[in-house]
């Protein structure tokens, strides 16, 4: 565990309403690696990961406790601004979410709410970031067309390209190929190969093979606990807990 | 067997009402053409009445009930729209804005009249607007608030959650996300309420009667200060008084034709609109 600690999670507790949702989780995230997230479909790992960057402070009667640090700043602090942290921590959702609004626009977006106003600057950008996400031969022609009518597979990868151009710290992935076929879905994987050099990666996945291929570190959730939290490769070969060897071997999830 | 005679006995039916509702339509607009046509003339769109409403044009009717249409949805418009997202975006869901929605919801089915009477009270006396295009405007912008309202807070709760999560996960405020993505998004929807808001309007006789209406102008309105004709009221007014019942039927049911074709036009505009700007959101 050579690289620093880029997120701290210390004993956290979610509620949804009165549904105990997350009971006192406690990892470390480590700078430019990739940490998976995977679990049974209900055990929490969307709530999970939707800490990271505050998306959870939009649903009404959620209570959360606990703290998590970023860079070593607590994150859930009064007064902390929740617009620059959403900055730093990017997130792809599960279902490609891109705007009804042009390709071009997609990727200026995030750039124009952060205040660029320079043209050059956000047409260099808007390239560079489509580049990054490796989608840029297939929308060099069409950058004024309306994003909806691009594949799902190439709708994800512009999502992922909105969320490198504000030039985030953090991406978190909640099931990114969940919707995707084998082609895309491999695309993507080759692409947080590519980024996990630059960013540091937080993915959850149903996809028990997509984390042992593309993770250093793996965490096994459970009915909202933490039950195991090792190196990829620990996990994936000796696993220290009982239930984790059964989910991994099939027998539940 | 049975099903496929259920099917047809289903679609037979629907076709019926279909047919029926659309025969009322054409009937309407077939009734008030045939008998509006005939008086319709360059003069009696560009002239002013003359000989106690038995001749010359309605000129000034055909601009006071634009005056009153425009006035009142660039009145009521941003107002609603700015309601809506208050009600949707910003107020927490709790009990004082549940009775705000529904009093807004019981406000559209109070009677025309009813604003008719509040507008002479508030717009005309108490602000000293005077009987006025603008106490006129004012009136029938209250009178379709609540609509513009409900038709803005539907095309706003339409807006796909996951639309505004992209926007906040990129670093957006909250007022940027309903600017740059909401607000766009909910458009076609919100010109939608509009339209029927025009309609409307457009057609209504009581709010305007003590608040902007009168019966007879020699020219146009001066300013937004003097009183206006009106179409709807100058076909109720040629309709119930004056000596020449002949004559004025005859205005009356070309006042009817220009109603319906302005009410026609200004929708047609409106879906023009609302259509290209979807095209860039669908
Ligand atoms: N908005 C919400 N309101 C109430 N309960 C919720 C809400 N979102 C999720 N839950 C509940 O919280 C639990 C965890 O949900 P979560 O979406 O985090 O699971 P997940 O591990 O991501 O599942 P999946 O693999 O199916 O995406 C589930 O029992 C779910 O029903
Ligand atoms: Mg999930």
């Amino acid at each position: 565990m050579s690289n620093p600690v880029k997120i701290k999670v210390e004993n956290i507790n979610f509620y949804y309403g009165k549904s105990h949702t997350l009971k006192n989780l406690s990892m470390d995230i480590f700078d430019k690696q990739v940490t998976a997230i995977i679990g049974p479909s209900g055990c929490g790992k969307s709530t999970f990961i939707r800490l990271f960057n505050r998306m959870n402070d939009l649903i009404p009667n959620t209570r959360f406790e606990g703290k998590i640090y970023l860079d070593g700043k607590n994150i859930y602090s009064p007064g902390v601004d929740i617009v620059d942290i959403r900055r730093r921590v990017g997130m792809v959702f599960q279902n490609p979410n891109p705007f009804p609004k042009s390709i071009f626009d997609n990727i200026s977006y995030g750039l124009k709410v952060n205040g660029i106003k320079n043209r050059h600057t956000i047409e260099e950008k808007v390239v560079e970031s489509l580049k990054k996400a490796a989608i840029w031969e297939e929308v060099k022609d069409r950058l004024q067309e309306n994003a909806l009518g691009l594949s799902g597979g190439q709708q994800q990868r512009l999502c992922i390209a909105r969320c490198l151009a504000v030039e985030p710290e953090v991406i978190l992935f909640d099931e990114p190929a969940a919707s995707l076929d084998p082609i895309s879905t491999k695309k993507i994987e080759e692409l947080i190969e590519e980024l996990k050099k630059d960013y540091t990666i937080v993915i959850v996945t149903h996809n028990m093979q997509q984390a042992a291929r593309i993770s250093q570190y793996t965490v096994f959730l459970y009915l909202g606990k933490l039950i195991e939290y090792a190196t990829t490769n620990e996990l994936f070969t000796v696993p220290k807990n009982k239930m984790t060897e059964d989910y991994l071997t099939g027998k539940f999830g | 067997m049975r099903k496929q005679v259920t099917q047809n006995l289903g679609f037979g039916l629907l076709f019926l009402c279909i047919t029926t509702a659309l025969f009322f339509l054409g009937t309407i607009i077939y009734f008030i053409t045939v008998r509006g046509v005939r008086i319709l003339s360059w003069d009696f769109l560009t002239e002013v009445p003359k000989e106690a409403m038995t001749a010359g044009g309605v000129a000034p009717a055909i601009m006071g009930t634009f005056y009153l249409t425009v006035g009142s949805i660039i009145i009521a418009l941003p107002l609603g729209v700015a309601c809506a997202i208050y009600l949707t975006e910003y107020s927490p869901r709790s009990f004082v804005v549940n009775i705000i929605r529904m009093s807004i919801n019981n406000l559209a089915g109070v009677p025309s009249v009813v604003f008719g009477l509040f507008g002479l009270a508030v717009f005309v006396k108490l602000f000293g607007f005077g009987v006025s295009v603008f106490s006129g405007c004012c009136t029938l912008g209250i009178l379709v608030l609540p609509q513009i309202i409900s038709a803005a807070q539907e095309a706003l709760l339409a807006v796909p959650q996951s639309y505004r999560e992209a926007s906040l996960a990129l670093g957006a405020t909250h007022w940027q996300t309903i600017r740059s993505t909401v607000l766009p998004t909910a458009l076609p929807g919100i010109m939608t309420g509009a339209i029927l808001s025009i309609g409307r309007v457009a057609g209504e006789t009581a709010p305007i009667l003590f608040t902007a209406a009168t019966f007879y102008m020699r020219g146009f309105p001066k300013s937004i200060f003097s009183e206006v004709m009106a179409l709807p009221y100058h076909i109720y007014a040629l309709m119930t008084e004056g000596t020449h019942p002949e004559q004025q039927t005859q205005i009356a049911y070309g006042c009817a034709l220009i109603l319906l074709f302005l009410v026609l036009s200004i929708s047609a505009a409106a879906i023009i609109l609302r259509q290209r700007q979807r095209k860039g959101y669908e």
